[in-house]
């Protein structure tokens, strides 16, 4: 590094309380960013990222202490300064933004007055050149009619106009860092893609360093200069960003990329071209909102939607947030009711029957849900949890149990986890649970909503692994409904996009991702961030 | 921590439970300690308190002891109060429940019933309701059940409508489960903390409404409790303050030991709403 | 929704809430044992027995249920709540002499606690942890506890009777005559204690849910937000997280309206300030059911009107209610 750090971490190590599964967050970190450099610091969930940025800002929970080492903002400890000097530092020197743009800014105050804010924390200007320069700032960081959203409440702006509000008001003064705390991680890929070219630029223009820090390393490979992987608080490697892409030294580095998933899907695997086991004709459903006068607001959430899948195939149902993709994933359970169409379980028209003459058949058709901590009773043991759909469709609760302890095997749990209870287990063991339950009533259609979406990188690729080799030995037709196109890439014979509740373009995975016909899906291809230095491995 | 070392850290909550247990055991021996009816006249009116041995907290304007007064209001307090307690949770959990897991034109009108009851002011109608019925044990249970459940089932709604698009519940739908099966084993018994925690603030609040009823005189004219005995004393306040001042304090302690009791219920129930700031 | 258009349907809403405390009333009557003539005339054999069959022939006794109610409803709507044979007036009559004294105690009540209490509740969590925050929590405790007609009574005693610093009982003093500004302040020296009792169980609810209410929201994320900025604590508290945390008091002051309505029955029956509430508890004593179910109408009405100001205030504090 040739010019002098902005930010320079030495030694950092900070103490968690007593209680805490181990005794530091970050021990012996060693960071440091020059001016205009991007540093990407990465690591999965638990391994001390997000601690050492609140560091830098002075913002550590009340039960973490830096115990030793030095955090030199321009060769100034930061660490050493009380809480006046601090607070002068955010703001002015050190900008921060956060990862949930819904909840980072005041419910209660126009967008304006908070940019407004960060100049008048550190007293500059009077009201009216600071709303001006608020103004500006808007329209910097590419906000549309800046002088009137200036006077709109967070709520009425969408998750990426708040996010650039957000940046905004982070960069307002100039600082001479900006740490990004997971700034994409909430938003949509489309979405994630202009804010990340809008730190891109920003950063560039204005020689600001950029402390990011994120757990995907698509984003990663989308705009670091460098890299510190973090693992248990500790950086287990760090360099240039190609190198650390491109020639991975640490084990972990190596495993992690390996997990990622690559867009370039496999070479189509051979499937039995059967009858489809479920087929999907005209779905529509619309929520409208009820109001006392006059009509409420109308949202087509699925629109003459069409398809079908047959036995051992993977149909991924891919798209935003409010595409409609998990409406009709659940219109297939009816766990929410369609307004229009037919869903046939090979020739049983399911939309036909009552909630309890369809009951029964219910077990023909199940799913796996997004989140595996909501997704497990807190109050049942795993073997009660597995066991109830037997025994709700009329097996013996002792033979069902003792099934219940097979699928555990199956899954890749030991049968001695049937006693204990869901919060015993980690999120990627919680998801096998919840796919030993969907399998215990010997389904032949999986519905995967988001399946392995709240989960690390490298436990996503094994419980993708699971699902692929379930698949295969049960024959099972599986709707794999995700945002993530990666994923899709690997799981799914064939891909439907949809936008808007309808279903833009369907096709076979690898002709998809070759060549997209639809512009949005095209668009939606173009915003997946790493394609460029992400190679399959 | 489990449940008790979680109740047990709450310092307030213990002494709460303390004065629940002090006061519970008093409801329990009064016939032992006092087997005379706390109506007889027994000696002097106007003996004040701490004078004699006897009479340790003085005798009322018609002499009748003011202690034996305070025990046998021990046993109508708790009991009114934890009976239209639970008459309040006999109406307000299942209709709750119901608005809460169906929704839609149900849970409108459920609510709207809802909405009109905690509009009208509940003092007001349990005054109406039992001068109307007849002042007895009875009409007062029933009164104070009808004005207490609102927040019951609001409660309830809103617990089963969060839990109901919980992924568990979806899951039980999804494999088939029923719909009463559902909401009594899914759905219910993971709204029991809250409801417990509220139904400990809920006998509070009986007990002070009864005790208001009471002091307005539209207590049941056959029991002995602490708002009649502070109404029937309050026309003689300068020359004999005890008379008033002692039931007051029996019930300032009882709802006080409750409300301890109830927080302490809360921070141990629900651990993560109760951590307060980092 | 324009305001316009939510002040609309929330009048109508109340409209329908006054209707069914109409019929709520109608079926009350019926409820008690006896003959609803003479439950509306009063305790039983007081009235004379002219009075009973005019009453009779008024509301049309002898015909059905659902003719009676509509007799019943039509006099509601036209604001005839009946008529008081042992005060020889009508009902409304009766209730609106008394109406102002109250709405003075329950408003003077209803704003000492909320600035109090909001205030106090601030206080309290900003020293979170600290003695200050200890003794407003522990004091909140105690008043949330104390039973409201106990209070005032002691304190009746005490800074009346004893220490002579406020008058004892009224709305003013008798036969003083006093105009003007002299009976102004002569009627706020008989209000302090009233008001003052009135609102301390208030002021402890507020307080305590102020408190609770201040220390969530210092959790929120764009709380990190304000302090990333380099703001002040004091700032933060007053314009973020205080602004934020009164929204839930002022639902929660609506909710509690009825609340103060019935505190105010108690506080009137122990000052004998000469409200409704006081009324309400003379009614008892006499029997005079016209009156307390009267009494017991316009009570509500209070609550629905006050309801529908601070639902108008909560829409003006919290801009997201637009897009509900």
């Amino acid at each position: 590094m040739s010019q002098r750090p902005v930010l320079d971490i030495r030694g950092l190590t900070l103490a968690l309380p007593a209680l805490a599964d181990r005794p530091y967050a970050v021990s012996g970190l060693d960071l440091a960013i020059a001016p205009g450099e991007l540093l990407c610091v990465v690591g999965e969930s638990g391994s001390g990222k997000s601690m050492a940025a609140h560091a830098v800002m002075g913002l550590l929970p009340r039960a973490v202490k830096p115990v030793a080492g030095q955090v030199l903002l321009n060769g100034r400890d930061l660490l050493a300064l009380d809480d006046a000097a601090m607070r002068d530092v955010r703001g002015r020197e050190v900008g921060m933004i956060f990862q949930e743009p819904m909840t980072s800014l005041n419910p209660v105050m126009r967008v304006g007055d908070q940019i407004a804010e960060t100049l008048e924390a550190h007293r500059i200007g009077d009201g009216a050149s600071r709303m001006r320069r608020a103004v500006e700032l808007m329209t910097e960081v590419g906000l549309p009619d800046p002088a009137r959203m200036a006077r709109a409440f967070p709520h009425q702006l969408s998750g990426g106009q708040r996010q650039r509000v957000m940046i905004a008001m982070a960069l307002a003064l100039q600082p001479k860092l900006l740490i990004a705390d997971e700034p994409t991680t909430a938003l949509d890929v489309t979405t994630q893609a202009q804010i990340l070219k809008l730190v891109d630029a920003l950063r560039r223009d204005h020689g600001t360093a950029v402390l990011f820090i994120t757990h995907d390393f698509g984003v990663v490979a989308e705009i670091a200069d460098r890299i510190a992987v973090l693992q248990h608080g500790v950086v287990v490697e760090q360099g240039p960003a190609d190198a650390v892409l491109g020639d991975p030294r640490h084990d972990y580095t190596r495993r992690l990329l390996a997990a990622v998933p690559s867009l370039t899907p496999p070479p189509p695997r051979p499937r039995a071209e059967g009858e489809p086991v479920l087929s999907v004709k005209g779905l529509g459903k619309i929520y409208q909102r009820r109001s006392l006068f006059g009509a409420g607001r109308v949202v087509q959430a699925a629109s003459d939607v069409s398809f079908s899948i047959a036995r051992g195939e993977t149909l991924g149902l891919v798209g935003e947030s409010g595409s409609g993709k998990s409406t009709v994933g659940r219109c297939c359970l009816r766990l929410i009711e369609p307004d229009a169409g037919e869903i046939r379980i090979d020739e049983l028209d399911i939309t036909a029957l009552s909630a309890r003459a369809f009951r029964p058949h219910r077990k023909r058709i199940q799913m796996v849900f997004q989140d595996p901590f909501a997704s497990l009773n807190p109050r049942r043991t795993v073997g009660r949890i597995i066991a109830e759909g037997p025994v709700a469709q009329g097996v013996e609760p002792k033979a069902a149990l003792e099934r219940a302890r097979e699928l555990l095997a199956l899954v890749g749990l030991t049968p001695g986890a049937i006693d204990r209870y869901p919060h015993e287990f980690s999120g990627g063991q919680r998801q096998r649970i919840g796919i030993a339950r969907a399998l215990a009533l010997d389904p032949e259609i999986l519905v995967a909503d988001e399946a392995v979406s709240a989960l690390d990188v490298s436990v996503q690729a094994q419980i993708l692994d699971l699902i692929q080799d379930l698949k295969k030995r049960l024959g099972l037709a599986i709707l794999f409904v995700t945002h993530d196109l990666r994923v899709a890439a690997q799981i799914c014979d064939r891909i439907a996009v949809m936008q808007r509740g309808e279903i833009v373009e369907m096709g076979d995975t690898a002709t998809l991702f070759a060549a997209p016909k639809h512009p949005y899906t095209q668009q939606l291809l173009a915003a997946v961030p790493g394609a460029r230095r992400l190679k399959a491995p | 921590m489990g449940f008790m070392s979680r109740f047990a850290a709450n310092k307030g909550a213990l002494v709460g439970l303390v004065l629940l247990i002090a006061l519970l055991a008093f409801a329990v021996l009064g016939p032992w300690l006092y087997p005379t009816s706390p109506w007889r006249m027994v000696a002097r009116p106007f003996t004040a308190p701490f004078v004699t041995d006897r009479f340790l907290l003085g005798t009322d304007t018609l002499g009748r002891d003011v202690a034996a007064g305070l025990v046998h209001g021990t046993r109508i307090s708790i009991l009114i109060g934890f009976v239209s307690t639970l008459v309040a949770l006999l109406i307000g959990v299942p209709l709750g429940a119901l608005a809460g897991y169906f929704g839609g034109w149900i849970d409108d009108a459920l609510m709207r019933i809802t909405e009109f009851f905690q509009t009208i002011p509940s003092f007001a109608l349990a005054i109406v309701l039992v001068a109307v019925l007849q002042p007895s044990i009875y009409s007062i249970v029933l009164a104070i059940g009808i004005v207490s459940w609102p927040p019951v089932a609001r409660l309830v709604r809103g617990e089963v409508l969060s839990l109901r698009t919980r992924e568990y519940v979806q899951a039980a739908i999804t494999v088939g489960q029923s719909t009463l099966r559902i909401i009594f084993s899914q759905v219910l018994p993971n709204t029991v903390a809250p409801i417990i925690v509220m139904a400990s603030l809920m006998v509070a609040s009986a007990i002070l409404l009864e005790s208001s009823l009471s002091f307005l005189g539209l207590g049941d004219p056959n029991l002995m409790t602490w708002g009649y005995m502070v109404g029937a004393g309050r026309t003689r306040l300068m020359d004999a303050w005890w008379i008033s001042f002692f039931p007051g304090v029996a019930i300032f302690l009882t709802v006080l030991a409750l409300n301890l009791v109830g927080e302490g219920l809360n921070d141990a129930l629900n651990p993560r709403l109760s951590r307060g700031r980092e | 929704m324009g305001m316009a258009r939510f002040l609309a349907s929330r009048l109508l809403k109340g409209v329908v809430v006054l209707f069914a405390i109409a019929v709520l009333n109608f079926f009350l009557i019926r409820a008690a044992p006896g003959d609803p003539a003479a439950v509306m005339a009063g305790e039983a054999g007081a009235a004379d027995a002219q009075f009973l069959q005019q009453l009779r022939e008024q509301f049309g006794l002898d015909r059905s249920i659902p003719y009676q109610l509509g007799v019943y409803l039509k006099g509601y709507a036209t604001l005839d709540l009946g008529y008081s044979y042992r005060q020889q007036r009508s009902v409304a009559a009766v209730v609106g002499e008394r109406l102002p004294a109250t709405l003075l105690l329950t408003g003077a009540a209803f704003i000492i606690s909320l600035a109090l209490g909001s205030l106090l509740g601030i206080l309290a969590a900003a020293r979170a942890g600290r003695w200050s925050d200890s003794l407003i929590t522990t004091a909140a405790l105690v008043f949330y506890a104390t039973p409201l007609f106990w209070i005032a009574l002691m304190s009746q005693i005490v800074f009346a009777l004893k220490l002579g610093w406020v008058p004892n009982v009224g709305y003013e003093t008798i036969g003083a005559h006093y105009t003007g500004l002299a009976r102004a302040l002569d009627i706020a020296s008989h209000l302090v204690l009233p008001a003052l009792t009135l609102g301390l169980f208030f002021t402890a609810l507020y307080a305590r849910m102020m408190r609770a209410s201040m220390l969530e929201i210092a959790g929120a994320d764009f709380i990190k937000t304000a302090r990333a900025k380099g703001l002040r604590p004091s700032v933060i508290t007053r314009r973020h997280i205080a602004r934020n945390a009164i929204l839930p008091i002022v639902t929660l002051a609506g909710l509690q309206a009825g609340q103060l309505v019935g505190g105010a029955v108690l506080t009137e029956t122990v000052f004998a300030w000469p409200g409704i509430g006081r009324l309400m508890f003379e009614a008892l004593v006499q029997r005079d059911y016209a009156v307390l179910l009267g009494v017991f109408f316009v009570c509500s009405a209070m609550v629905v009107l006050f309801n529908i100001v601070t639902d108008l205030v909560y829409r003006v504090a919290d801009p997201r209610i637009e897009a509900a």
